[in-house]
């Protein structure tokens, strides 16, 4: 069983988590065509490589997060809270800082 | 006589006092072998108390019947399986013996001396690879007679069909370093992975640490090395005890059977570095007659000889190509027992040929011409590397064909190998490679929670320092000697022992085609019984590769897989962990005889003996149903009505302080995935009530937008299911019970009218809200009490309202109810694919909200929508109930719709139903055509209106 990085618990069994999917951006509602909707729920990329993809810490702290993993070594390169800017982009996370203060924010 | 004189006359091969013997002289036990009595000592295995009373056969093998006995004399050894008591296929030559403990051979009919099927032998080219398949296809309708007389060919014991019997137990380990294997070099590694700090645990299969030293000559080192593990803290030892599996990121299973309380524990650890020390399996060598009684292997002998003090025969022929060879005959020979011949293979020596008779071994034919009387052969023929661990680490381990034998190639960094499965060399040159092994595991080990702390997030001033940069631990090389490549002499054989395949039989496969290694495995099940290739992989691989003229290793290996050893399913049950959840009614529940339902996690009462009564007394007078697994979240915050528009398809931003509304809920996708009410307790305050088994999805939703679509809102979220009991009270009289309770509440209905909330006090209870909605049909409150108050007010309820005749009705009678009312159900009406518009709640959908959970589908479904419609349907005949999932067909066996939901209505004295049906057919009054499961068609009509009874809603209302 993997380990999979929490960013608020840090690294846990995978029987924790439940497995979201591949990241798919939401289209505008009014806006999308039936293509794009249909895209948005259904279609994914499935690679033998990097992707990168939900996941829901549900029997722990209850988070949705961001974990880039690779599909066929199963290493995990980055995790973080869904509105967090992406690997590159971050200031303090993760390993930094309040996080819960610093990424989430949906909820207080 | 003496008594030393009668152990020597019912134990003739056991031998005089060996230093390094395991078993105890002073404690002498008896039980029970194939109906006979038998005498042996503590720490003897069943096989080793046999062996010492001179038996030799102890199963007939699975195909041809032929007589097995020993072959390993450990926990492989393929012929002696044995049932002990009604526990089947234990591994005899590892079970110690108990008292009293009744073993019987497996698989024998009618006896094991004399066994009818051994026939088998005789017709034995009948019964090539794939015999069974090619002669029992044909013609099918005979295969129930086949099976019948094939079971009784089968091997294995018999499985009690009685209760489960012992104790099972699980257990979660964190060490640093896990060691499997407790031979010399697995102490050593341990010991200094120990001294390094690390959290150790050591697992050995055997009951003691030691490894191949227990029976050498080297007692002296195995005393020291025992007591370094037992002085080095942090370094627990399990024996007994089997590494069965290694999965990602280390996740290790141990099967654990050293406890005394329990009979087997699954350990489930997370290793930090694992060290793969399993040592090396003695291979049988292919030769014919190569499985007859008295043909073993030379660490078998040595452990017979040096563990249980037993002689393993009186005249032998020893066939050695290598030092524990040499060391089997040496035994031997000090054991009294007459050495005929040693045939050095490394002189070229070689052996033709094995021949006995139904009691065993009477002489062996060398390839020089010789023939020799003996009972017993020692073969030491090369070793096999278990490299199973390695392999399910992704490794594929290399053929080295001057060692003859494989060797894990490139292994992750957390996983190491020391012991023979690394190299050969002396005991000192093992243990160096062994302790710096371990030493490195421990350092990696540090790195690896290095590594994983710094995944858990700190706060700014409790900042681990950066890692301290260690540099790797110098592992010397280990030497690697070279060994005589042998698998097959001149003769064909057994390969694989426990499943009967010949040498002849893998070459017959590939003449057939099957020139892949994976394929004769499957076709001829070779490597697929209880050994599971640990005898006979490299034989196998070996034979395929002369086959096919190629090499060892562009024949290449089958895949070692988990488990190592076999596991017993209590095992994997082990201790059942799994919650189950009860409402604070429970206990009376229990008392006053309610049905259990399981409905997820919760128990709820079904009925309390009679449904249907307890339906009419809703109608009549008035019912109270727990409704405590309804789901409920305490929403605060000035944006929940934000929230509540997103989840909701229709409109919640006008909802006023003390109102409550009906919503339903789709996915993105457009299905209907849950409803419920929701209320409005006062100013950003709301409760809001999902399905029961919607609950946790429901959450799950929430939780979804708010912390992925990070809108912004200021919402605070409290799951509060099992914070309040909820109650629901139904029927023309619940008002008049519930005034009873609710002091200081105006329960008029001018000043709590339908769909409205209250909070106020029930039965002196503070704290409760009630709100007036009607699943039931009739005028109903739900009430939702503190949870610990809950048994308190709905024993109150019954009490107060003897007079008026309430009643406790369980969930069958909500369902007759919420049926003659028309009302869905989220799962049980509606599917994966059914939307709003087709339950008919199409009014409902609020286009023009700006976003929300599914809009855009909606709006495609709301423009063209050509699917099902659900309706009230009512079969002709009152009296017929149609099964749910009944088809409704049109033109022949057109399926144009089916039964959703059906009953008998005890309120109108028919039966009534919910279904989907095609647009064509939703005007009411139209007839349709129901088939039943059994063929049979009958004609229902479509009803104007979901509900069945009061469709005007004037008894909810009132």
């Amino acid at each position: 069983m993997i380990l999979l990085p929490c960013p608020y618990c840090g690294p846990r069994n995978a029987s924790e988590f439940r497995y979201v999917g591949e990241v798919s951006e939401r289209p505008d509602p009014n806006e999308a065509g039936v293509d794009e909707w249909r895209t948005y729920l259904y279609a994914r990329n499935n690679p033998a490589g990097w992707t990168t993809e939900m996941w829901y810490h549900s029997a722990g702290c209850r988070q949705h997060f961001v974990a880039e993993r690779h599909t066929v070594t199963n290493e995990v390169r980055t995790s973080r809270l869904p509105k967090a800017p992406p690997r590159g982009e971050q200031e303090e996370q993760a390993t930094g800082g309040n996080v819960a203060v610093d990424g989430g924010g949906a909820i207080y | 006589m003496t008594a030393q004189t009668v152990q020597k006359a019912v134990m003739p091969m056991r031998l005089d006092h060996r230093p390094g013997e395991v078993i105890d002289r002073g404690r002498e036990l008896t039980f029970t072998w194939n109906g006979e009595e038998y005498p042996a000592y503590g720490g003897d295995t069943i096989i080793s108390a046999l062996a010492a009373c001179g038996e030799r056969i102890f199963s007939r093998s699975f195909k041809y019947h032929r007589p097995r006995g020993l072959l390993t004399a450990s926990f492989l050894d393929p012929g002696c399986m044995v049932q002990v008591d009604d526990e089947p296929n234990v591994r005899g030559a590892h079970r110690r013996v108990e008292p009293g403990m009744v073993v019987s051979p497996q698989g024998v009919w009618p006896s094991l001396e004399y066994d009818v099927k051994s026939a088998n032998r005789a017709f034995g080219r009948f019964l090539s690879a794939g015999f069974y398949y090619k002669t029992f296809i044909k013609p099918r309708r005979l295969w129930p007679l086949y099976r019948r007389m094939l079971r009784r060919f089968s091997a294995g014991g018999r499985v009690s069909a009685g209760p489960a019997q012992g104790y099972f137990d699980k257990r979660y380990a964190h060490p640093d370093v896990l060691v499997a294997g407790g031979g010399p070099a697995g102490m050593a590694a341990a010991v200094a992975a120990g001294r390094a700090g690390a959290q150790v645990l050591l697992v050995e299969e055997e009951y003691e640490l030691g490894g191949h030293l227990r029976w050498g000559n080297e007692l002296d080192a195995l005393r020291v090395l025992r007591e370094e593990v037992s002085r080095t803290p942090g370094v627990e030892v399990m024996v007994n005890s089997v590494v069965n599996g290694r999965y990602d990121d280390n996740w290790v299973a141990v099967m654990q059977r050293d406890l005394s309380h329990v009979q087997e524990r699954l350990v489930k650890a997370r290793a930090k570095t694992l060290v793969v020390a399993p040592g090396l399996i003695e291979r049988p060598y292919v030769f014919e007659g190569n499985d007859t009684p008295g043909v073993i292997l030379s660490t078998a002998a040595r452990r017979l000889i040096n563990l249980y003090a037993v002689k393993p025969g009186d005249r032998a022929v020893v066939f050695s190509a290598n030092e524990s060879g040499d060391a089997a005959a040496e035994d031997l020979r000090r054991s009294g027992v007459e050495v005929a011949r040693v045939v050095d293979a490394r002189r070229d020596g070689d052996i033709l040929r094995a021949k006995g008779d139904g009691k065993g071994l009477r002489s062996v034919e060398c390839a020089d011409g010789a023939e020799i009387e003996c009972d017993l052969l020692v073969t030491a023929a090369g070793w096999t590397a278990p490299t199973s661990l390695a392999n399910m680490a992704g490794d594929r381990p290399v053929y080295d064909e001057r060692a003859a034998r494989f060797f894990p190639s490139i292994l992750p960094e957390d996983l190491l190998a020391t012991g023979g499965i690394a190299g050969d060399g002396t005991l000192d040159e093992l243990l160096a490679h062994a302790r710096a092994t371990g030493q490195e595991a421990a350092r990696r080990a540090v790195r690896t929670a290095l590594r994983l702390r710094a995944g858990i997030p700190q706060r700014a001033d409790e900042q681990e320092e950066p890692e301290s940069g260690s540099s790797p631990v110098a592992i010397p090389e280990l030497p690697i000697s070279a060994h005589p490549a042998l698998f097959r002499g001149k003769t064909h054989g057994i390969v694989d022992y426990s499943e009967d395949v010949t040498s002849k039989d893998l070459v017959a496969a590939e003449k057939e085609g099957y020139d892949s290694i994976e394929l004769v495995k499957r076709y001829t099940t070779v490597t697929m019984g209880p050994t599971q290739g640990k005898l006979e992989t490299v034989n196998a691989v070996a034979i395929m590769a002369e086959a096919t003229g190629r090499t060892i290793n562009e024949t290449g290996t089958t895949v070692w897989r988990p488990p190592y050893s076999p596991i017993t399913l209590g095992a994997l049950a082990g201790r059942n962990f799994e919650p189950v959840r009860y409402s604070p009614m429970q206990p009376w529940h229990e008392i006053h005889g309610a049905k259990p339902l399981v409905a997820g996690a919760w128990i709820r009462p079904d009925h309390y003996g009679d449904p249907a009564s307890e339906a009419l007394n809703v109608r009549e007078n008035v019912g109270i149903i727990d409704v405590t697994p309804l789901g409920k979240f305490d929403l605060r915050g000035p944006d929940v009505p934000k929230l509540l528009d997103h989840l909701y398809i229709n409109r919640w931003d006008n909802l006023e302080v003390g109102a409550v509304r009906y919503g339903v809920m789709c996915l993105e996708d457009g299905v209907v995935f849950d409803d419920g009410v929701t209320g409005c307790l006062g100013p950003e305050r709301y409760i809001m009530t999902t399905t029961s088994s919607g609950a946790a999805g429901v959450w799950e939703w929430i939780d979804h937008w708010l912390q992925t679509a990070d809108p912004g809102w200021r919402i605070h979220v409290t799951p509060v299911t099992t914070a309040y009991a909820s109650i629901n009270v139904a029927g023309p009289k619940s008002r008049e019970l519930l005034l009873r309770l609710s002091d200081g509440l105006d329960l008029s209905p001018e000043a709590f009218p339908y769909m409205r909330v209250r909070e106020g006090r029930v039965a002196g209870v503070e704290g409760c809200f009630m709100w007036r909605i009607g699943f039931t049909g009739e005028l109903s409150y739900e009430v939702h009490v503190p949870a610990a108050y809950g048994l308190h007010v709905w024993e109150t309820l019954m009490q107060s309202g003897a007079d008026l005749g309430v009643g406790p009705f369980g969930v069958e009678a909500q369902r007759i109810l919420r049926l003659e009312k028309g009302h869905f159900i989220v799962g049980q009406d509606t599917d994966g694919l059914t939307g709003p518009y087709e339950v008919g709640l199409g009014r409902m959908v609020r286009l023009d909200k700006d976003d929300f959970a599914g809009k855009p589908e909606l709006a495609w479904q709301s423009e063209r929508d050509s699917r099902l419609r659900l309706v009230g349907l009512q079969p002709h005949d009152g009296s017929l109930v149609p099964p749910e999932a009944s088809q409704i067909v049109e033109n022949k066996n057109e399926i144009v719709g089916r039964i959703t939901s059906s009953r008998m209505s005890p309120t109108l004295g028919r039966s009534i139903c919910l279904g989907f049906v095609a647009q064509h057919l939703t005007t009411p009054g139209t007839k349709v055509t129901v088939r039943l499961p059994d063929g049979e068609r009958i004609p229902a009509s479509v009803t104007p209106h979901h509900a069945h009874y009061d469709p005007e809603g004037t008894r909810q209302r009132g």
